[in-house]
């Protein structure tokens, strides 16, 4: 086994421009669900909105890389109140059921033939990130080509910008979501958490709370599907439903009703996934496990999933968080 | 029995004689014609009730009488089939929950409804209205919360003083006991500033050295010029602190009056209280014997 290739391969986990897309998701949930109590398991549907939203944007619209991501977030912004007002009223498990059949709509509009001129059917969308007439997100790399950094952690100029971008948009979210959630405002949403009624009978209007909620975690959501978008192609296989359980792993892994909490648990969610890629195909052609390199690959989501129960069993308030503040199963 | 000093009573507070929906002489919540019916059962149906001002009135009756659901209507917690009701002359029918808090009537919950993942201080700042800070815009700005957050939390550690729970400021509120919740649930609702409090059940499942405590809590919310509206089934308590009785059985009020003449109505009696309400439990079952006065067995 080559062990070297495998901690090489890992160390590059940490730092990915999937690591921060995944991460700015990952703190839309925890606005969803740590803070406002709001069960979203469609998660992937936002993501999908943001990013399929800048690519159209770009591609048929014909808009700059900054108009596309501002309209990307746009739409996120819409499904968000077209999801929220028949459902917030509802009990909480119920918006759970809704959420996660819209975002399988969302995906499956994306998949349809009928609208392949814009969506790009199976394919996807790609090729909008550079554009000839210069609008496009890579034309406005301010880094010169070349190769940066050193061992594990070499990029090229276009990864690094990449990186850069994704960066500066998870400090901003990170801070915002902090700067909202230590005010009064922070305040009303967990205790809507807590007990809506009781909310309510002071005076707050608790519909109004729960619907910014929903869409500030939507944005956030987009945002994640934006920077995802921008360093690869844009395909319904990719917002899929278990993307969104990879999401909720990593935001109960740091501690849901935490703000860093989701940021360290998706960086550590998916450098054990490049960990575990690496090992089990390394272990199945080396012999040790009697199985393809096929099936190692899908035993990684299987050790992802005992994984899951014995964080949820042994440690359910995460990495950070208070057990006393937010355990998954109350 | 409690035999300590008698609080101050408001009396004459009704015009004509004290029948169900007799006029007040100054009505501070008014309701007519509420009528809620779940399927074939019908909840609540109340024709006329005028809830006297700066005054504390019970509100009794069996268990399933719609004591509870008149407080979610009235409250906005729930819609009546019919019905108009109004606080201060301002109509409230229709006026979601949230709004009729804003306009000064404050509920509390038959079960607490402490925010138990929230300390004790940040569930009495919750209480406060019109906090700039709670919008989403000046939220990001402390500026321009930071200063009224402050004098918000000076009200509430006065508050929280006057319930001695000021020392448990900072601990979560899931830790207090049943008890520390019922008070903490009350000086929450007193921080909204209320006109009129109305309690459900707020002695039930708290023990007599609180109920002691409780029972000065709330004649000292109409010492301050609140109006209270309580539903409780201690009747102890409900002669004890209570101005003005109003008695429910079936959705209907079935009586109404000062609480020392009401308890002797035959309708009360029969609906409510029961032929042997004040004698001990022991003579009932007539398991126990019971030693009388004399201290002949």
């Amino acid at each position: 086994m080559d062990w070297g290739s495998i901690l090489n391969n890992t160390l590059q986990g940490l730092l990915t421009p999937t690591t921060l897309a995944f991460s700015l998701a990952a703190l839309g949930l925890a606005m969803h669900f740590g803070f406002a109590g709001l069960l979203n398991f469609g998660i992937a549907g936002f993501m999908a909105i943001g990013g399929y939203g800048y690519a159209i944007a770009v591609l048929t619209f014909g808009l700059p890389w900054w108009a596309g991501m501002l309209f990307g977030i746009f739409g996120s912004i819409i499904f968000a109140l077209i999801l929220g007002i028949p459902t917030l009223r509802l009990r909480g498990d119920y918006l759970a059921i809704v959420t996660i059949a819209s975002a399988e709509i969302i995906r499956l509009l994306f998949l349809t033939t009928a609208f392949t001129d814009v969506t790009g059917s199976a394919d996807g969308l790609f090729g909008f990130n550079t554009r000839t007439d210069g609008s496009g997100f890579q034309n406005a790399n301010p880094f010169p080509a070349g190769s940066y950094g050193a061992g594990p952690f070499t990029y090229n100029e276009q990864t690094l910008w990449v990186l850069t971008f994704g960066i500066i948009m998870l400090v901003v979210g990170v801070f915002l979501l902090w700067a909202l959630m230590r005010s009064p405002w922070g305040r009303v949403i967990k205790g809507i958490r807590e007990d809506e009624d009781a909310i309510r009978a002071l005076g707050k209007n608790v519909f109004a709370y729960k619907m910014q909620a929903l869409v500030i975690g939507g944005v956030y959501g987009a945002m994640g599907g934006i920077v995802y978008a921008t360093f690869a192609n844009v395909s319904p296989g990719v917002f899929v439903t278990s993307l969104t359980f990879f999401i909720w792993t990593s935001l109960l892994l740091g501690g849901a009703a935490t703000i860093l909490g989701p940021v360290v648990g998706s960086v550590l969610f998916w450098t054990l996934q490049a960990f575990l890629t690496n090992v089990l195909s390394e272990v199945a052609i080396s012999g040790i496990l009697p199985v393809s390199t096929t099936q190692a690959s899908t035993l990684r989501f299987v050790l992802v999933g005992v994984g899951l129960m014995l964080l949820v069993i042994y440690r359910p308030q995460g990495i950070f968080g208070d057990k006393k503040e937010l355990t998954f199963v109350k | 029995m409690l035999n300590n000093e008698s609080p101050q009573k408001s009396t004459d507070l009704h015009i004509g004689a004290a029948a169900p929906g007799c006029k007040k002489k100054d009505p501070i919540l008014v309701a007519d014609h509420i009528k809620k019916t779940f399927g074939g059962l019908t909840a609540v149906d109340v024709e006329h009730l005028e809830v006297p001002k700066n005054a504390i009135t019970a509100l009794i009756g069996p268990n399933g009488a719609g004591k509870t659901t008149l407080f979610n209507l009235l409250t906005g917690f729930d819609s009546p089939d019919t019905g108009t009701w109004s606080l201060m002359g301002n109509s409230l029918s229709g006026v979601p929950s949230f709004k009729v808090a804003q306009m000064g009537q404050v509920r509390t919950f038959q079960l607490t409804k402490a925010l138990g993942l929230l300390t004790v201080l940040e569930n009495m700042k919750l209480g406060a209205k019109g906090q700039k800070g709670e919008s989403l815009l000046s939220a990001l700005l402390p500026a321009l919360w930071r200063k009224q957050d402050k004098e918000i939390e000076v009200k509430a550690m006065e508050l929280l003083s006057r319930f001695k729970l000021d020392a448990k400021k900072d601990d979560f509120a899931a830790s207090l006991s049943g008890g520390q919740r019922k008070l903490l649930e009350m000086a929450r609702a007193l921080m909204t500033d209320p006109v009129l409090v109305m309690l459900d059940e707020p002695m039930a499942g708290v023990n007599p050295a609180l109920t002691q405590s409780l029972l000065d809590h709330v004649l000292d919310l109409k010492k301050q010029g609140m109006t209270v509206l309580f539903v409780e089934h201690d009747m102890h308590m409900v002669r004890h602190i209570a101005d003005w009785v109003v008695v429910m059985a079936e959705g209907k009020i079935v009586a109404e009056g000062p609480p020392d003449t009401v308890m002797k109505e035959q309708a009360v009696i029969d609906a409510y209280l029961g032929s042997h309400q004040d004698t001990d439990l022991g003579e009932v079952t007539g398991r126990i014997k019971i030693i009388k006065d004399g201290g002949q067995a």
